[in-house]
């Protein structure tokens, strides 16, 4: 029992769990799934696909910030990467699939490029992640804005618009993308070095550029991987309601990332990182967004139910709340408040 | 199963009666791992008490339970004959027990008055009263002998200054007890004796110094009792005076010194073997600030000591060879093919290895596993994408936990959980497992333990036998004579000297050093 308890995904699990219940109480049917036209309906259904855009961006920000690094631009990045592919199909044989495919890869080429962008003044440059990310979280939505013209473009494109509302043997397009990058992900990660190297870098980065870590690839990898994510989620944040706002289009989507991140177990001080914690608390975020109208409170309130988790992951986090709250851990963390 | 450890543990009596801490069956557990259990320390008002162990007895374990920093599983602390729970450190403070570890945990941009005082400065119409507070300083600073000026910013000083202070604001609190953690490990011997003069005074004022250091020569100068533990048990309690060296490091490492002894035999059948092409060879190698220009070469089968003081480019000189830093001018040759080190990644590719003396922050990385940290560099320089076989993992890991005797010996275990020694040998297995030619050791046996030395200089010899070339960088020359064919002085960022090590003395080495040094002078008296 103890080892269960000690296990870092105890509290996001049970967190996520106690959402569940308090939605299950709120509304009897939220665990329902119905089977209609060959699709998949139900809250549950609804919560898993909602989720993919955060959960794609805070795959990104996992590995960034593993890396002793952050990336605040993923937001704008997602609004460039939904303008680019909705100009894109406007201007050119709007319905065709053909265009739809075009455009999605017009648009995650341009992430790519905008992660290159970032990699460069973090890894090569050694400017402080926050404020090298920050240059783009600024600008990028003003590029966002001049690739629409300022408009709020809609398209209609079936291919497209399935990148969000779509099926697949009874499931969510939306949701099996997010999870194939989930998967992908770990695969990559944990099957092969990189996660490993990640995590070295990101503990102690002169003792690995020592022993021959080659750091600098690795963070740029990590920011231009973080941007494709981004751009991803934008894709899908596009087409699920079939136009662009390039002032609103993923707003504030990179603090949910973080957030997911956080609850998920991975310090913010960079080294060890789990990327099921991350889906755990992508989830957790959703479901919140989920629970608070369900449960009849105007959505407006999400933002202050969001503070509280901040507040409650900061407390768990805490050497000093845990020591109060005599959760087990010896001494080192102590020490180590002490010492710095 | 040595004899000792069936006898129950000594008892020294001491002059004081009655005990200022008596620590008694002491317990701790981490998970499944008992660092202590039922050791105990007993400390008498105005003695220095060494604590002696190797790495991982539970030295530094017992001094955080007496802090308050662990909480103990079992036994009893009593202070001034009262029993107590120390929850925190503070709560230790208060009872008078203050400690002054390794690294000097005080603020380099403050006064040193600001610092002796810092969180209980003394306080004026709701402001800080600086004369106060820098009087109340200076008292105490004149009362132990330091000669420092309070005003003085903290960080213009020198490092033994600074430990000298952390000292002064320790003892400013009314210390009964001072605990003093490694504290000469980074002092040179001037300095060292200015701290056992401010210890001396201490004593005499009826002070409880408890002192922890590798160095048996100033345990034997300083100390008055001591307390040995090995793996986390008491060993006994011994008059310093009444114990020999060879009694002591036998109580310590719980086996004959012939370890030690058969090295020095193996070592000296090691000869040079200079023939052939070198293996890597500097020409007017430089870097600006850092070092001036050298020549060097280093040939297979032989060991090249590096000898010289503190800062006197030592380290600098293995940076360069290893690329670590970049170097202005000159020409590095490896197997006659000249090559540019931009990155440690370009020498590790040319089979060179620089373990750096700064384990902790050029070393290990703490969070991952001991197996991670050993394949670290064989992993880098094979690239992400191609993982080293679990098979071969599990063989290099097993092998060299065994061949290095790494404790614990669980591949999974954190880095953080380890002793400096453990540590440094799974650093010296992440460089051999990447099999290279030129293996540099900056300071591989610095603040470990005797035990574990004789490990590293016996592999370094081995090592050197089986045709490797290794650069050995020690401020101990005595540990630099016994394992280098050639050796290398360093002086103020200079190579000043190269000559083969044929019964070449400490004197000898120290006569070079400081000839130099007169040569400047007249130089630039004239």
């Amino acid at each position: 029992m103890r080892k269960v308890l000690a296990h870092q995904l105890v509290w996001p699990v049970l967190a996520l769990v106690v959402l569940l219940v308090i939605n299950v109480v709120a509304t009897p049917s939220f665990f329902d799934v119905r089977m209609q036209d060959g699709h998949l309906f139900g809250s549950l259904v609804d919560v898993l696909r909602n989720s993919a855009p955060v959960l794609l961006v805070a795959l990104g920000m996992t590995l960034v910030i593993a890396t002793r690094g952050i990336d605040l631009s993923v937001g704008a990045i997602a609004a460039i990467a939904g303008a680019v592919a909705c100009t894109y199909i406007v201007g050119s044989d709007e319905g065709a699939a053909g265009t739809a495919i075009v455009a999605s890869t017009t648009a995650l080429g341009v992430c790519v490029l905008l992660g290159l962008w970032n990699g460069f003044l973090v890894a090569v440059l050694g400017i402080q992640p926050i404020i090298a990310t920050l240059v783009l979280m600024v600008a990028g939505r003003g590029l966002a804005m001049l690739v629409t013209d300022g408009q709020i473009t809609t398209v209609n494109n079936e291919l497209f618009s399935d990148l969000a509302s779509g099926f697949v043997l009874t499931l969510p397009v939306a949701m099996l993308v997010a999870l194939l990058v989930f998967g992908l992900t770990a695969l990559v990660t944990r099957r092969t070095a990189l996660g490993m190297l990640i995590e070295a870098v990101g503990i102690n980065p002169e003792a690995s550029r020592l022993a021959g870590v080659r750091a600098c690839t690795i963070i740029w990898t990590v920011y231009v991987f973080a941007a494709l994510c981004a751009g991803l989620a934008g894709l899908i944040i596009a087409a699920n309601t079939n136009s662009v706002n390039a002032n609103s289009l993923g707003l504030w989507i990179e603090l949910d990332a973080i957030l997911a991140v956080v609850i998920g177990g991975t310090s913010l001080a960079g080294g060890r990182f789990s990327l099921t914690g991350t889906l755990v608390g992508a989830l957790f975020i959703t479901t919140l967004e989920k629970t608070i109208p369900n449960i009849g409170i105007p959505s407006e309130a999400n933002y202050l139910f969001k503070a509280v988790v901040v507040v409650a992951v900061c407390l768990v986090q805490s050497p000093q709340a845990r020591a109060a709250l005599r959760v087990r851990r010896p001494a080192p963390l102590v020490a180590k408040a002490a010492v710095s | 199963m040595t004899q000792m450890d069936l006898q129950p543990p000594d008892v020294a009596e001491p002059a004081a009666t009655t005990p200022v801490i008596e620590m008694q069956d002491i317990s701790i557990t981490f998970g499944a791992v008992r660092a202590l259990s039922g050791v105990g320390l007993r400390l008498f008002p105005g003695e220095v008490h060494a604590l002696m162990g190797e790495n991982g007895a539970g030295k530094s374990t017992m001094i955080k339970a007496l802090t308050g920093v662990y909480t103990i599983d079992g036994g009893t602390i009593r202070v001034g004959g009262e029993e107590q729970h120390f929850s925190s450190p503070a709560a230790a403070q208060a009872a008078g027990i203050s400690t002054v570890y390794q690294e000097v945990n005080l603020v380099p941009n403050l006064t040193v008055a600001e610092n002796m005082l810092l969180g209980r400065e003394p306080r004026r119409f709701g402001g800080i009263h600086v004369r106060a507070m820098n009087r109340r300083a200076r008292e105490t600073l004149d009362r132990l002998g330091i000669e420092v000026d309070p005003t003085s910013t903290l960080g213009e000083h020198p490092i033994a200054v600074q430990q000298l202070v952390a000292i002064a604001r320790a003892v400013d609190v009314d210390a009964r007890v001072l605990i003093l953690d490694e504290p000469t490990s980074s002092l040179d011997a001037d300095e060292v004796a200015k701290l056992f003069t401010v210890m001396r005074t201490l004593r005499s004022q009826g002070v409880a110094i408890v002192f922890v250091s590798h160095f048996l020569d100033q345990v034997y100068e300083i100390a008055d009792r001591m307390t040995v533990l090995r793996n986390g048990r008491l060993v006994g309690e011994r008059m310093v005076a009444d114990t020999t060296q060879l009694e002591l490091v036998q109580l310590m490492i719980g086996r004959e010194l012939e370890v030690l002894e058969r090295l020095d035999r193996e070592v000296a059948a090691t000869s040079a073997r200079e023939s052939g092409a070198p293996v890597m060879k500097a020409l007017g190698l430089s870097r600006k600030g850092s070092l001036e220009a050298f020549d060097l070469e280093l040939y297979d089968g032989e060991v090249v000591g590096i000898a010289g003081l503190l800062g006197s480019g030592r380290t600098e000189m293995a940076r360069l060879l290893f690329g670590a830093d970049t170097a202005d001018h000159g020409e590095l040759h490896i197997r006659s093919e000249r090559r540019r080190l931009r990155s440690p990644r370009h020498a590790i590719d040319r089979k060179v290895a620089f373990s750096s003396e700064n384990r902790r922050a050029e070393g290990v990385i703490e969070d991952l596993s001991v197996a991670d940290n050993m394949l670290l560099a064989l992993q880098a320089s094979r690239g992400w994408l191609r993982p080293i076989p679990s098979g071969t993992r599990q063989r290099l890991v097993t092998e060299y936990i065994e061949t290095l005797d790494i404790r614990p010996p669980d591949p999974q275990a954190l880095m953080r959980n380890l002793s400096g020694g453990n540590q440094q040998k799974v650093l010296l297995a992440r460089w051999l497992i990447t099999q290279p030619e030129v293996l540099i050791l900056d300071e591989p046996t610095r603040g470990i333990d005797i035990g574990a030395k004789a490990q590293i200089q016996q592999l370094v010899a081995e090592l050197a036998r089986r045709g490797m070339s290794v650069v050995f960088i020690s401020a101990e020359l005595e540990e630099v004579l016994r394992l280098s064919d050639r050796l290398v002085v360093m002086r103020d960022r200079r190579k000043i000297a190269e000559r083969p090590n044929d019964d070449v003395s400490v004197g000898d080495l120290l006569e070079i050093i400081a000839g130099e040094a007169r040569t400047q002078q007249e130089e630039s008296r004239a």
